[in-house]
């Protein structure tokens, strides 16, 4: 009897479990947590009010109970059903934040690959260059951040074995990160409605053991169909573009260039002329010399007022877009702006190109 | 006070003839009418195309719609004309009108002409937006995100502009009642004795009146974005994508409240009259109407948790958004302890109450998954959000705004409808309901993201279980409609006070007369004073 | 449910009889004018909020932008707008007062002013459309080709067009209220009509007083 039940308890714990993608990541088990504490603290309430619900509905039946009692209120209920539940809340939210802060604050010495996206495709742009469509190499076990952006309208890069998810947005930068424990095949999902092939607009996220990925790095060719599949459900392979979507545009898993990144930044700030202000040795010219200039506190004047800021990502594209916004202290605003003027390729290859001359 | 029935007399159905009388009454319970009339063509109209939603995802890859983009439009429309058409206008507009100014014992609204103006608004809007269909249909999603919406397919324009004109409509009925409440209540009618239902249709006119001016403009200048470029939202033209959500879900957030607080006043209109008690915590559940319809301005962040918004917005939205859950989790303890030692009448308005409960517990437990930074970015835009707010808004309102039509059936029609298919309806629309969305809610946490026309093999079986419910909720539906038609054409004289309910509406004739009571009426008491023999009157179980 | 069409003079003027007196009526209509200016408030709140974050994310291009606008004409309509603000408020206490005279001239110079403002405001859209200095993608002008200057120019076009939209509307209701004068429909026991345009035409002025540094005064 007790085997039974033991056997019912486990049973009915393993259907619970598999309404919750495999956990691939550390942080995707702390996130596990959260989400069962929310559970349990709902199955509480709901269970609370319904059983309170039916038992009146029974034992206070007109046919069970005549004379209904005269009664108004009672404060100090009310008192503790406003207290407790906000109490709780508070711990939902307090955790929730812990969690978030892991969620989003990357390490420092994560791995960086470039996402771009795009109707209705995904580009992974590596450091040394290497563009793939629609296939996103990571080692295992390192930490690894996605920095995304968008060529045309929004998307969102979800990676539901890691509870990883953000928008990818046009004139921006967004970011994921993760450190995949998991070897084998996860299944990526476009989840910001994009238009005809949103539904088709996947991805597979391969981890490599540490052997393989030295492997692809050196160019070798990967046997992805022999790598285990998507832990979540074990009897399907994860997907990419092109399969199971009539309409869908096949992708191809795009070969391996020759140029690094950063090189193709070296060729692009040449062929637009930034070098003729822009120095790659420390010296000043017309503007700022690049060397160094990649994580420096930056002096900047906006808004008619100095201040400091980061040179990251974020503001070099500003200042390649839109230099006016912030002038670099002790220089004219002379910079003309390239809105438009450079893909989105082509400002990230800059920006890495920037980043290599330390 | 009570009059014999006035089934034989004149009253506001036959006060005048013709389809002119109709289409120019002023009376407010003949716009009520017509506000309902229309509304239940709409629900019809965003039903069909749920379920062409559910049928295309009965499997993988396409079954009935021939691309995607058809697919993309079907939940497009369903998800504008639900909440555009239905639920934001279908309690207050439809029940409000009637209920409203008889609970206050006033002959009709302030101001009775803007009243019908504006439900033509709304007609001219909901035709606009309706037309489309025939032309070249939309396929933004009902959230019209920027830079989709500033590219995509031609009529998207006209769309906007029909959702931009029933702004309107809703703002003024806000700005009607409002005015009402204020100017029109009964000798003897003090704030601390109105009725919840009028505390919370008050409560959302004022949240019609601060919230529907910033669609009116979202709307417009996406309109200029499509029609000149003006660039506000367009990144080419060096505008801000993420600044349209938030313009948007100022509005939209805000509206889904505009959609819930009627259904909370029906709610506790109906729970006192069927358990034959005086409401737990009157003061309590009016403060704590006001108190959701307050923060309900603070929180429209929680919907763009990974939009790109900064980590400091993130955590001001969440921790505002937790604080929604104490005045609603007072309501819902309030409510059930009203039932407390009561004497249950189980009929139908009192079934859909519990049906209410029930779901709207779910629905708003899962809201606070979804209002938690971390758990939500798993969860937003997968079928968990889907299912959060169909257990809200179908759950919630829909079921609510059931009871109180069977609850004010009687009064408005002067007849009865029939209590066996009834209560059928009720359980087969409650399972119906519940089978089509709780799978919903495990699909989206395995990660099935929202707006797929086509979706992975693995989630077939979920998916099939959700459209056959679909069919059980259609048929329930379908049950209270032909039940309702039947009642009106030869059902049985309701009498003035089937329930024994002791709100002002109750003690006009049935129907009411045209400037709906003989004398005006005189309050003494709070309205849910059921002792004595008050207390023993009233139901039919 | 207000029977009264025609040249009904006030002193037959009897109230919608929902209401208990005419005085509650007039209090219910003054009421429902507020709760339709907080709207407008609101419905005008958006683009001053996209303004604000224009003015904070990038406020070089602000202070450049602005002086594409001619404070000269923006300044000379304020004055009119004042002066049609009181002369509106001229008009109200003369229909409170019965005075039908004083009403129909007051509000025919409220008129006045108002197309006065409406003429300044083609003059300059004329001369912006005519050096392409317009919003957005439309945005052409050669001598000032910063970045995200045609954002301003959205902004201002959509805030003023707005406005004149505005302004447009409340002429053709002033001269409504003239016609309605005329036909001696107005004095001290029902001047509501007047009263609410009067409250509406007092914040159209408003709007303009704060579009006004924050469009032509950047600095
Ligand atoms: C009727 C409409 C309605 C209502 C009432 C609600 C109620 C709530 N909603 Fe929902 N919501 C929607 C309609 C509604 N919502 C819609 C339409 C969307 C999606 C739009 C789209 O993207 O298309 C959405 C999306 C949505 C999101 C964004 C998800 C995403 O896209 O990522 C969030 C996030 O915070 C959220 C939260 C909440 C919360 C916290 C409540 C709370 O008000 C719920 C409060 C109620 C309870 C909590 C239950 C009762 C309380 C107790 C029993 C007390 C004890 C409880 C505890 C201690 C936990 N909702
Ligand atoms: C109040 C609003 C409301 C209501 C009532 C409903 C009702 C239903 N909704 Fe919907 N829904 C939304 C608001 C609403 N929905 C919104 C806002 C979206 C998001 C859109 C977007 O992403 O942009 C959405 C999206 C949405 C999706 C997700 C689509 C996607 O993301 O790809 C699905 C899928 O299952 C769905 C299903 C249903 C079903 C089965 C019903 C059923 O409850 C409907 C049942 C009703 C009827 C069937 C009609 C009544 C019938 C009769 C009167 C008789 C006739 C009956 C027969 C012929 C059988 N809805
Ligand atoms: C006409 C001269 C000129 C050209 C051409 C030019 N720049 Fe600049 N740039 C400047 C000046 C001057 C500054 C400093 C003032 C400022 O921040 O606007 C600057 C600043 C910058 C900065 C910020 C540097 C810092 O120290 O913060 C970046 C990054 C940059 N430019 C990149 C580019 C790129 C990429 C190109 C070519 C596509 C380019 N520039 C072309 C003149 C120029
Ligand atoms: Cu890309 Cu959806
Ligand atoms: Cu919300």
């Amino acid at each position: 009897m007790t085997k039974l039940l033991l056997c019912l308890i486990t049973l009915g714990n393993n259907a619970f479990a598999a309404t919750l993608p495999v956990a691939g990541t550390d942080i995707a088990k702390s996130w596990d947590a959260v989400y069962w504490f929310l559970v349990y603290l709902s199955l509480v309430f709901f269970v609370g009010i319904v059983a309170a619900m039916v038992w009146f509905a029974i034992r206070y039946r007109k046919e069970k109970n005549r004379k209904p009692k005269y009664i108004h209120g009672h404060t100090g209920l009310e008192v503790i059903w406003t207290v407790i539940p906000t109490i709780l809340l508070f711990v939902c939210f307090g955790w929730g934040w812990a969690v978030y802060q892991d969620m989003i604050h990357a390490p420092a010495n994560a791995m960086e690959v470039h996402v771009i996206g795009k109707q209705w495709s995904w580009q992974f742009v590596y450091k040394n260059g290497t563009s793939v469509t629609n296939d996103l190499y990571v080692p295992v076990n390192r930490p690894v951040k996605l920095i995304m952006s968008s060529e045309d309208v929004l998307h969102a890069f979800f990676i539901p074995n890691f509870r990883v998810k953000s928008d990818v947005v046009p004139g921006m930068y967004t970011s994921v990160w993760f450190e995949a424990k998991l070897p084998g095949i996860h299944q990526v999902y476009c989840t910001e409605y994009c238009g005809t092939v949103h539904s088709g607009m996947l991805a597979r996220l391969i981890v490599l053991t540490d052997d393989q990925w030295k492997d692809w790095l050196s160019g070798k060719k990967i046997d992805v169909d022999s790598l285990p599949a998507d832990p979540t459900f074990p009897g399907y392979r994860a997907n990419r573009l092109g399969e199971g979507m009539p309409e869908a545009v096949a992708g191809s898993t795009g070969g391996q260039k020759q140029l690094t990144l950063a090189d193709k930044g070296k060729a692009v700030v040449t062929a637009k002329a930034c070098i003729a202000c822009h120095s790659v040795d420390g010296s000043k010219m017309v503007g700022p010399s690049y060397k160094g200039l990649y994580g420096r506190e930056e002096k900047v004047v906006a808004n008619g007022k100095t201040i400091t800021v980061k040179a990251d990502d974020n503001y070099i594209r500003e200042s390649i877009e839109n230099p006016l916004a912030k002038v670099v202290e002790g220089y004219p605003p002379s910079m003309p702006p390239y809105k438009g003027q450079l893909s989105e390729e082509e400002i990230l290859s800059v920006i890495e190109y920037i980043k290599s001359l330390k | 006070m009570a009059h014999t029935s006035s089934a034989h007399g004149s009253n506001y159905l036959n006060h005048s003839h013709g389809i002119k009388s109709w289409l120019t009454t002023l009376d407010h319970k003949r716009i009520g009418l017509m506000y309902f009339v229309v509304i239940m063509m709409m629900f019809l109209l965003g039903g069909i195309f749920a379920l062409l939603v559910r049928w295309e995802l009965f499997a993988p890859g396409l079954q009935f719609f021939s691309s995607p983009d058809k697919y993309n439009q079907a939940f497009t429309y369903h998800g504008a004309i639900m909440v555009f058409m239905v639920v934001i206008p279908l309690i207050p507009a439809a029940i409000g009108n009637c209920v409203l100014p008889m609970q206050l014992g006033a002959k009709d609204v302030a101001f009775p002409r803007w009243n019908l103006i504006s439900y033509y608004v709304y007609i001219l809007g909901a035709t606009i937006a309706a037309a489309t269909l025939f032309i070249n249909q939309v396929d933004t999603g009902w959230t019209f995100y920027a830079p989709y919406s500033i590219r995509t397919g031609t009529s998207t324009t006209l769309v906007l502009l029909g959702a931009f004109i029933m702004g309107f409509s809703s703002i003024l009925t806000g700005l009607n009642f409002i005015v009402t409440v204020h100017k029109l209540r009964a000798p003897g009618l003090t704030w601390d004795r109105l009725p919840l239902f009028i505390w919370a249709v008050y409560a959302t006119s004022i949240i019609q009146v601060l919230a529907t001016p910033v669609l009116a403009i979202t709307l417009l200048l996406l309109v200029l974005e499509r029609t000149i470029g003006i660039g506000i939202f367009d990144p080419k033209l060096g505008g801000d994508p993420v600044l349209f959500q938030h313009f948007f879900w100022f509005y939209s957030h805000p509206a889904v409240y505009i959609m819930v607080l009627p259904a909370m006043g029906v709610i506790s209109d109906v729970i006192p009259a069927f358990s034959r008690k005086p409401i737990f915590g009157y003061k309590a559940i009016a403060a704590a109407t006001f108190g959701i319809a307050l923060v309900a301005f603070v929180v429209w962040g929680h919907h763009m948790f990974v939009s790109g918004q900064s980590e400091f917005a993130n955590f001001v939205f969440s921790f505002l958004t937790m604080l929604v859950a104490v005045p609603t989790g007072v309501k819902v303890f309030s409510w059930i302890a009203t039932m407390y030692k009561g004497s249950l009448r189980l009929d139908t308005p009192m079934l859909y109450a519990f049906g209410f409960l029930f779901v709207f517990t779910i629905g708003g437990l899962t809201g606070v998954f979804l209002a938690v930074v971390s758990t939500d970015v798993h969860l937003t835009a997968t079928y968990f959000v889907v299912a959060h707010f169909h257990y809200v808004m179908v759950g919630g309102t829909l079921l609510a705004f059931l009871a109180g039509l069977h609850y004010w059936f009687p009064k408005f029609s002067g007849k009865m409808y029939n209590e066996g298919p009834a209560r059928l309806a009720s359980w087969l629309i409650m399972i119906g309901f519940n089978v089509t969305f709780f799978p919903q809610f495990i699909l989206g946490a395995l990660g099935m993201p929202r707006r797929y026309a086509d979706y992975l093999p693995q989630f077939t079986s979920l998916n099939q279980v959700s459209t056959v419910g679909s069919w059980f909720l259609g048929v329930g539906f379908l049950i209270v409609l032909v039940n309702i038609i039947l009642a009106i054409r030869n059902g049985k004289p309701a009498g003035d006070n089937p329930w024994g309910a002791l709100t002002l509406e109750w003690q006009a004739p049935s129907p009411p007369p045209h400037e709906n009571f003989f004398h005006e009426p005189v309050v003494t008491e709070g309205p849910y004073e059921y002792r004595g023999e008050k207390a023993l009157m009233g139901g039919n179980a | 449910m207000a029977h009264s069409t025609g040249s009904v003079t006030h002193l037959e003027r009897h109230h919608a009889h929902h209401f208990k007196t005419a005085h509650e009526e007039f209090e219910a209509c003054k009421q429902g004018m507020w709760i339709f200016l907080v709207t407008e408030v609101l419905f005008f709140a958006g683009m001053f909020m996209a303004y604000a974050v224009l003015r904070v994310l990038y406020p070089d291009m602000m202070k450049a932008a602005h002086q594409l606008l001619d404070w000269k004409k923006g300044a000379l309509n304020t004055v009119i707008l004042i002066t049609s603000s009181l002369t509106m408020a001229l008009a109200v206490s003369a229909a409170q007062r019965g005075e039908k005279q004083k009403i129909i001239r007051y509000l025919w110079m409220t008129l006045i002013c108002a197309g006065g403002f409406m003429v300044v405001k083609y003059f300059e859209y004329a001369h912006k459309i005519h050096e392409h200095i317009l919003p957005g993608a439309l945005y052409q002008y050669k001598e000032l080709t910063m970045a995200k200057v045609p954002l301003f120019l959205s902004v201002y076009f959509v805030m003023t067009g707005i406005h004149g939209l505005h302004v447009l509307i409340g002429m053709g209701v002033i001269y409504w209220l003239i016609r309605r004068a005329s036909r001696n429909e107005f004095g001290p026991s029902y001047f509501t009509p007047v009263e609410i345009t009067g409250l509406y035409w007092h914040f159209v002025d408003l709007v303009w007083i704060y579009l006004f540094p924050l469009l032509y005064l950047v600095s």
